[in-house]
């Protein structure tokens, strides 16, 4: 037992902190799982192409546990191996919206006091976009995760417009109801139409005068908010994302706009 | 056989009687219009196909010259007959006429009603003869291969390109699938017109036209000749086109579509007035054809509670069914739908689950009922997702659902892969076959939590019918009733195309449908 530990530590302290790799069931042991389809019938060229594939992708002990005949002359692979590289986390910088962790009643109270009227945002799933279950999240009554959405903060005035809104019905719909935000969702993509969509909006905003009057944020399972503000936007929120972290952000940045210390 | 679910059978007729009511109000406003789409759809049905100037379809053209020339009231089957009548041309040689801006319908000199009106019956009579020998074709096939144990697995395809979806179709079919659905095209509910030929460009979804439902049922004819089993094909009729697209799916040997009489006003904002005048139409079309409906209750679980709000599910399925009725639609053609939606952290989630899917399972128990995978609580940890979409499906086989449409592991990330399909079907088959007569052992306990469930959601339903019957359809749609979206009379998209019908008017398919002259 002593001379496991032992190994361990040693092992331990061998590892820079800042240098990692996947960990299966012993640090730095690399281990990754992976599922994927090659156009290839089963068989015994088939596991060795898997194999290879998985070499390429600069993985180690490669081993084929599944092999499933999809039909059609293609073939069905789970694999495991073991990542050879490490990531360094000193050299990585993700920037994120700054919002502070306020409660709902917490928001409601800072707006009436410090803000001292109520605050309205419009929010649209753009183009062609159905879903619109990240939008409901955040707006709609009931919430998401147990944390209600804005349509229950009673500081706050939510025109929820729906899905497949075109842009110029959204910009006009914030101007008419003066608007303080704008929420933008995309959710579905296919060839990457949803970067198109939200920069089109801005270029909106901003030919209409708009762009500087309104804190603009979009939301969905690919956005992050370094896309978001390369994109032109004030903020992103991504997958996860709860209803009073865009309530804060959104009084936040209106209290800094406005001059008032938060 | 599935569970077998006790309750107040006083309040599933009472609640039937509501939606009768209900619809009747409506219908009343239905018979007294129609749209441009109804009547593009006639124009199909007379046989017209193509494009005329600026690319646009000859149906279109054809409708918006009548329009123009405020004719719209007494039909297209009128002014297109009139001018076979007059210049001895075929329906098709009239629409390019039209479309080569050669000919001005309103403008041609009026032959007799009495003939026009037996020129219109003789084609629609023609049509329906096309109709009926593809509903005798399914029936052959089915005759000669057998019909396939329920629930059936109803697997989507999406590529965008009807070639790659025909590669993707074949391959489910072989993989197990049932019924093979086409995605359309993002939006394309909301194009006022059908696009035409063999597609190759679209987003998250591949655009239904004429061309592409020939391609597809060829394809599935194909595999299922291979299988020996028969394949059905599904499509979308809902959005501004509706009668349009039913119309070609009954032309096309279309076996399913989805058709929902309040969809386009939800969830795409589609004038009210305008979809369920086209509602009417498209349906009457889906009951000639053998068409069996999918509507799409299941969407008001996605953006509202599953748990609190099941009886807004409940209380339109009774509605659309009623609708149905009312296009001549028997109830083995109406498949309802509802979704497997609730928070799985919920507690006694599956008990629920189960208790409203017995429930619509009862209250409609000769319907083939659509059953929904979860969608809203897939969040992307696809093992999680793998295992709701396992007790879905077990839930499917104990309630004896009937199209069961196959939750995918990836759901919410992207377009199933190949791979992504295989699983999802593995895991419908696997739960299917290793459960299919164990429900038959167990009897509910009586006055237990899953009957109590399903007396109170039933209850909830018919005081919301009430409610509805009491106000009329068209208002407790303006009160959000519905997946809590708001939509007013005169609001949304479409509603310049609903015209007030003329005394003149003609619609030869309503004559020969809807009075059973050619069943």
């Amino acid at each position: 037992m002593v001379a496991i530990k032992s190994l361990m530590d040693e092992q331990a302290a061998a590892v820079d902190p800042q240098w990692i790799k996947p960990y299966g069931d012993t640090t730095n042991d690399g281990a990754v799982q992976l599922s994927f389809t090659l156009p290839v019938k089963p068989g015994g060229v088939a596991r060795e192409a898997a194999r290879q594939m998985c070499e390429r992708m600069n993985l180690e002990n490669v081993q084929v546990v599944y092999m499933k005949d999809l039909g059609g002359g293609y073939t069905f692979f789970v694999v495991y191996g073991r990542v050879k590289d490490f990531v360094d986390l000193s050299t990585i910088d993700v920037p994120e919206a700054q919002v502070p962790t306020w409660s709902m009643e917490q928001v409601n109270i800072i707006a009436r006091e410090k803000l001292g009227r109520k605050i309205t945002v419009v929010g649209a799933c753009t183009g062609s976009d159905a879903h619109t279950v990240g939008l409901d999240a955040i707006l709609n009554m009931k919430g998401f995760h147990g944390d209600y959405g804005l349509e229950r903060y009673s500081e706050f005035n939510v025109h929820n417009l729906g899905s497949q809104v075109p842009n110029e019905v959204l910009a006009a719909k914030a101007l008419e109801a003066g608007a303080d935000a704008i929420l933008v969702s995309q959710v579905v993509t296919q060839k990457n139409i949803h970067l198109h969509n939200l920069t089109q909006l801005v270029d909106l905003l901003e030919a209409e005068g708009m762009r500087d009057k309104v804190i603009l944020i979009a939301g969905g399972p690919r956005i992050t908010h370094e896309l978001a503000v390369e994109l032109g936007y004030d903020a992103g929120f991504g997958p996860g994302t709860v209803p009073s972290e865009v309530a804060a952000y959104v009084l936040q940045e209106l209290l800094v706009r406005k001059g008032v210390a938060v | 056989m599935a569970l077998k679910l006790h309750v107040d059978e006083k309040l599933i007729a009472r609640a039937r009687d509501a939606a009768r009511n209900i619809t009747g109000e409506v219908q009343a406003f239905i018979d007294q219009h129609t749209t441009t789409s109804t009547e593009r759809a006639i124009v199909r049905l007379f046989g017209v196909e193509g494009k005329g100037l600026d690319e646009v379809p000859l149906p279109n053209l054809v409708v918006e010259n009548i329009q123009d020339g405020g004719g719209l009231d007494r039909g297209a089957a009128y002014w297109v007959c009139n001018a076979m009548a007059r210049h001895s041309m075929s329906p098709q040689e009239v629409a390019a006429a039209v479309g080569a801006g050669k000919l001005d319908l309103m403008k041609v000199a009026p032959v007799d009603d009495g003939r026009i009106h037996e020129m219109a019956i003789m084609m629609a009579r023609e049509t329906f003869d096309r109709i009926a020998r593809n509903r005798s074709a399914r029936k052959g096939f089915i005759n000669q291969w057998g019909e396939r144990p329920t629930p059936w697995l109803y697997i989507i395809v999406a590529t965008g390109n009807i070639y790659e979806d025909v590669i993707q179709a074949q391959n489910a079919a072989r993989q197990g699938a049932d019924v093979i659905a086409v995605i359309r095209s993002t939006a394309q509910s909301l194009l006022d017109y059908v696009p035409e030929g063999a597609t190759t460009e679209g987003f998250a979804g591949t655009y239904a036209t004429q061309e592409n439902f020939r391609i597809m049922r060829r394809a599935l004819d194909d595999v299922s000749e291979e299988l020996g089993r028969y394949v059905r094909l599904t499509n979308y009729a809902s959005g501004l086109c509706m009668p349009e697209i039913a119309a070609l799916g009954a032309l096309e040997r279309l076996d399913m579509m989805l058709s929902d009489s309040m969809y386009g006003i939800l969830f795409r904002d589609i004038n009210m007035k305008r979809t369920l005048v086209d509602q009417h139409f498209a349906r009457m079309l889906q009951a000639q054809a053998g068409i069996i409906i999918n509507t799409g209750e299941d969407n008001y679980l996605t953006t509202d509670d599953a748990y609190e709000s099941a009886n807004t599910v409940l209380a339109s399925q009774f509605i659309n069914e009623q609708f149905a009725h009312r296009s001549g639609m028997s109830d083995e053609q109406i498949g309802l739908g509802h979704a497997f939606e609730m928070d799985p952290r919920q507690e006694d989630g599956l008990l629920y689950e189960m208790a409203d899917a017995l429930l619509s399972r009862t209250c409609f128990p000769k319907a083939p009922l659509k059953y929904m995978p979860p969608t809203r609580h897939m969040t992307g940890n696809i093992f999680m997702g793998h295992l709701m979409d396992g007790l879905f499906n077990l839930t499917s086989v104990a309630t004896n659902q009937h199209i069961h449409l196959v939750g995918v592991l990836t759901e919410a990330i992207h377009t199933p892969f190949l791979h992504d399909r295989y699983l999802a079907i593995e895991n419908a088959r696997y739960v299917f076959g290793y459960a299919r007569h164990f429900f038959e052992e167990f009897d509910l306990k009586r006055g237990g939590l899953v009957e109590r469930r399903a007396a109170e959601v039933l209850q909830q339903s018919l005081e919301l019918l009430e409610h509805i019957e009491h106000v009329g359809l068209m208002s407790a749609i303006a009160e959000g009733i519905f997946a809590r979206v708001r939509r007013r009379p005169d609001s949304g998209k479409g509603l310049d195309g609903v015209v007030t019908k003329a005394s003149g008017y003609i619609n030869p398919f309503f004559e020969l449908g809807l009075k059973g002259g050619h069943r």
